[in-house]
């Protein structure tokens, strides 16, 4: 159940995207950084982990995880460590997408010629 | 166009605008959200599937099975970016292959790739961000705000 779940939740976020960017004619640069600012609004209500919960990786793969795994973090080592803790905490859980996102690409950039 | 840049305008190139908006192609809004609907909910139907995979197979659990899956999502992406198949799919898909996690992975992966003539310092590392940064610009100062706010939210409520 949770893979239909996956699937409905994941395409109807995109949908969401989809119409901001036809129906407002937005960049596809300004739906990414509005849906993340969105995704950390919603975790900083309680409101992301439930979803995750519900739908999976439905929730987990769209762009505005990333906003709510930024909050997640910051929150767990401001917890512990204060004020100080949101700067540092702040890539914890999103350390891996980005660190890897920047390792393929260099090496992608190593590998691969720019294609027409 | 904006009313401020219509003002500049002479007559006849405001005749042009108005003719040129008329003959410009509607965007076939209902197809283009049923397109992303079907490829954004295949990409997180395969990034469940990985996950799944890597809580039967490997020491995951819920929590910890998504870094591991959000790896993988990233580095499919970016070699289908490398070979030259990502953008046939984000033309067909739009919005479905821009707001998942690959959509982030392809941004970086062809900036990377496409400024690698001007090398590796200037070119690679100085532009891989260029589409990306702003998601993680923007990403990081939201959660910033919201932590600092519901920090003091709870600080707040605690100590009274």
């Amino acid at each position: 159940m949770i893979f239909f779940w996956a699937f409905v939740v994941g395409g109807l976020i995109c949908v969401i995207g989809q119409l901001m960017m036809d129906g407002l004619k937005l960049t596809p640069a300004h739906v990414t950084s509005i849906l993340v600012v969105v995704g950390a609004l919603l975790d900083g209500l309680g409101l992301y982990e439930p979803l995750i919960d519900f739908a999976g990786a439905g929730a987990t793969v769209p762009i505005t995880s990333f906003g709510n795994a930024l909050v997640h973090g910051a929150m767990a080592e401001a917890e512990q460590h204060g004020l100080v803790g949101i700067i540092t905490g702040i890539f914890e859980i999103t350390s891996a997408g980005i660190s890897a996102a920047i390792v393929f690409s260099f090496l992608a950039a190593l590998v691969f010629r720019p294609k027409g | 166009m904006s009313s401020k840049k219509k003002k500049k305008l002479t007559p006849v190139q405001q005749e042009y605008q108005d003719f040129a908006k008329k003959r410009e192609p509607q965007r076939p809004i209902l197809q283009n959200c049923v397109r992303s609907f079907l490829a954004g909910g295949t990409i997180c139907l395969i990034g469940q599937l990985i996950s799944t995979f890597y809580m039967r197979f490997f020491d995951f659990n819920e929590k910890t099975a998504g870094d591991p899956t959000v790896a993988t999502l990233i580095f499919l992406a970016v070699l289908l970016t490398g070979l030259g198949v990502y953008d046939h799919i984000a033309q067909w898909a739009g919005a479905g292959t821009i707001i998942p996690v690959t959509g982030f992975a392809n941004a970086m992966a062809s900036s990377a790739i496409e400024h690698r003539s001007e090398g590796f310092v200037l070119g690679v590392g100085g532009n891989m961000f260029k589409l990306a940064g702003s998601v993680v610009v923007f990403g990081v100062f939201a959660a910033f705000v919201v932590a600092l706010v519901k920090m003091l939210i709870l600080k707040g409520l605690g100590g009274v």
